[in-house]
């Protein structure tokens, strides 16, 4: 990303991050303030609230109005913050297991409500912070510190857990497709509603070392040789999407009133005053 | 004075008044009994006034919406009874390390677990005090009537505001179900308001954390131009995780200090009936009702006996516990559990009067007459009848 981005939007004094070399997380990170920069939008406006974990650890370097919370449970935060500010843009950044296991039911409740917050899914397919613990994210058939034998769990679909929950916006790209990134993550924003996305990246500490696949490069190439976008996947038959992800936007609609404005409508009602 | 009404209220109704009056716009919580009146009161009445009410998807939820509507600018409370109080434990030490100032209403219910849901117990004195991990200082007060959840609720608020520190509403169900009568201002726009100090310095010039001689560091609203970061982890005065032993134990001081600094604008007890007592009961919230007529009835007996009623719980009324014990022979610590909060009068009174414990878990507050008789087996033991 451009030095004048990490200028503008990183804290002064808090470089060098802490993530792993050829961890994913710093990439994923340039690509939220380069989309949050392309929409023209005031630090002062930006809220930037994390839970737990590796992924996590990114609202400490970007200079918004930034939180750090508990494991799981950004969202809540996020969206009684939204609540108490509506002219806020909320950014929120979870990994796979903060956002899907202990999580999870946060998760599908914002979606169902459609607060509008952006939700960035750092997913590693492994737990980083604590050392390389499978998640519900992780691939099943992996190798994890608590799966010596290989995982069992299947893994969910983020995506078809927030859209099947009521998220109006998903969408999907990698660590290696930055500009893709960028550009869904900047669609997330302007999208009124919950957006979610799911940012695929690379963790080679703790997952790629017991995968053997450490090398960052290697790591990078298979985000680049499974991933397929969306308009080529729609044509695909269910025996060529076969270990591959689609990527892209996924679904977006605009029929689901966003839940602020629907609670205007509350204090409206509560008012007496006639809509 | 402001025109005022008089009303038949119950408890948890007149902490939604309190709280709507004290300035209160965001509620966000979960049902459970017997505090469940409290979200339903909260939900009609917020929008009203402009506010807003979310029911969560669990108790965890409802304290971190409240969390972060406070981030944002606004008075927020919740409301739980033993369940929900346990599972918002880790919330609530988010909010003692990061300074964020909300209202917590426990209506007690006997435990552990589901307990006796629509049962009165005050068995959750301790976890109050020790519920999240970690050393961490929070404000609990405890009210013993109708008029006071009203007007408590607003203390709490504002002492939630005034020390950037979870405020706990220690109830029980007896004070939150049943219903008296209550005088209260027809409307709430002179109640005065107390609210956080916010930042005057320029953006630029704003450490988050540091505190002056108060101890309670200026809070700015997220989205009013000062840009800080919110942290659980330990940290220094500029918000950021630091991880030496000396931050740490700079950290706890100041959030320890906060507060017991401040101790005695903090620590409210009610005191009846002491200036002449021999003996003295202790007790408070819905245990507390009971002792007034027993100590009425004990003086009908020619027995001196007051009542020391804290309403301040956590800090402890060390100093006023300590004086009780120098000016009596005797005190009775009447709780309805097994007995938690004697154990810190015991403390406190270091062996300078002997102390009893009327302890009553049984479903059922006590009746006068049950509360005189132990007034008396306690007054006999101590060779004062």
């Amino acid at each position: 990303m451009k030095e004048a981005l990490v200028e503008k939007y990183f804290r002064a004094g808090h470089l060098p991050h802490l993530w792993c070399p050829g961890c994913g997380n710093g990439t994923v990170l340039g690509a939220i303030v380069t989309a949050i920069d392309n929409r023209g939008i005031d630090k002062n406006d930006v809220a930037f609230i994390s839970g737990i974990g590796c992924s996590s650890r990114s609202s400490g370097y970007v200079d918004f109005n930034t939180a750090n919370t508990v494991h799981g449970r950004a969202l809540p935060i996020a969206t009684g913050l939204k609540m108490a500010n509506p002219k806020l843009n909320v950014i929120v950044a979870s990994g796979d297991g903060d956002c899907s296991a202990i999580g999870g039911n946060h998760l599908i409740h914002a979606a169902r409500r459609n607060v509008d917050l952006t939700l960035i899914v750092f997913n590693n397919s492994i737990y980083g912070m604590t050392g390389g613990q499978y998640s519900p994210l992780t691939p099943v058939g992996s190798r994890a510190t608590t799966a010596p034998y290989l995982t069992i769990e299947p893994a969910f679909d983020i995506l078809d857990l927030a859209r099947a929950a009521g998220a109006t916006f998903t969408a999907r790209a990698t660590s290696y497709h930055v500009p893709l990134l960028t550009s869904v993550i900047e669609k997330g924003i302007a999208h009124k509603g919950f957006s979610v996305i799911e940012a695929v990246t690379a963790c080679p500490t703790n997952f790629g070392r017991q995968n053997k696949i450490a090398a960052p490069a290697l790591m990078m190439a298979w985000q680049r040789d499974h991933a397929v976008m969306k308009a080529k996947w729609d044509t695909m038959t269910d025996a060529e999407r076969e270990g591959k992800f689609p990527v892209g936007v996924l679904s977006e609609r605009n029929d689901v009133k966003e839940y602020t404005e629907a609670y205007d409508e509350i204090i409206r009602r509560a008012q007496g005053v006639s809509a | 004075m402001a025109d005022t009404k008089v009303m038949l209220m119950q408890g948890n109704t007149a902490v939604v008044e309190g709280a709507i009056a004290a300035g209160v716009r965001f509620y966000g919580g979960y049902p459970i009994t017997p505090s469940t009146e409290i979200a339903e009161g909260m939900a009609k009445r917020l929008p009203m006034v402009g506010g807003k009410f979310m029911q969560t998807e669990d108790e965890i939820a409802g304290l971190g919406t409240v969390i972060g509507a406070s981030l944002g600018g606004l008075k927020a409370m919740t409301a739980t009874s033993g369940p929900g109080f346990s599972l918002k434990q880790e919330m609530i030490g988010l909010a003692c390390n990061a300074e964020v100032p909300c209202v917590i209403v426990d209506v007690q219910r006997v435990g552990p677990s589901t307990g006796q849901p629509t049962s009165p117990s005050q068995g959750d004195v301790m976890q109050t005090k020790w519920g999240t991990h970690g050393d961490h200082w929070v404000i609990v007060v405890s009210p013993s009537s109708v008029p006071e959840c009203f007007t408590l609720t607003q203390r709490a608020v504002a002492l939630a505001e005034t020390y950037r520190v979870p405020v706990i509403m220690l109830m029980d169900e007896i004070v939150g179900h049943m219903r008296e009568r209550i005088e209260i201002p027809v409307s709430y726009d002179d109640v005065p308001q107390v609210n956080r100090a916010r930042p005057t310095c320029p953006p630029e010039e704003y450490l988050a954390y540091r505190a002056g001689e108060s101890g309670v560091p200026e809070m700015a609203d997220f989205g009013s131009g000062y840009r800080w970061h919110v942290s659980g982890l330990v940290h220094d005065d500029t918000g950021f995780p630091k991880s030496s032993g000396k931050a740490t134990m700079e950290a706890e001081n100041r959030l320890r200090g906060k507060i017991m600094n401040h101790r005695d604008e903090i620590i409210q007890v009610e005191r009846h009936m002491l200036d002449d007592a021999e003996f003295a009961i202790i007790a408070f919230g819905g245990a507390a009702r009971t002792a007034y007529d027993a100590v009425e009835m004990a003086r009908a007996r020619g027995l001196k006996v007051g009542l020391l009623r804290p309403i301040t719980i956590w800090p402890f009324a060390t100093h006023e516990v300590r004086e009780l014990a120098r000016s009596v022979k005797g005190i009775l610590v009447h709780e309805l559990n097994c007995g938690q909060y004697v154990i810190s009068v015991k403390a406190a009174v270091g062996g300078a009067c002997p102390v009893d414990l009327y302890a009553k878990y049984d479903n059922e507050s006590a009746t006068p007459e049950e509360m005189l008789a132990e007034i008396e087996k306690a007054m006999k033991g101590d060779g004062l009848i």
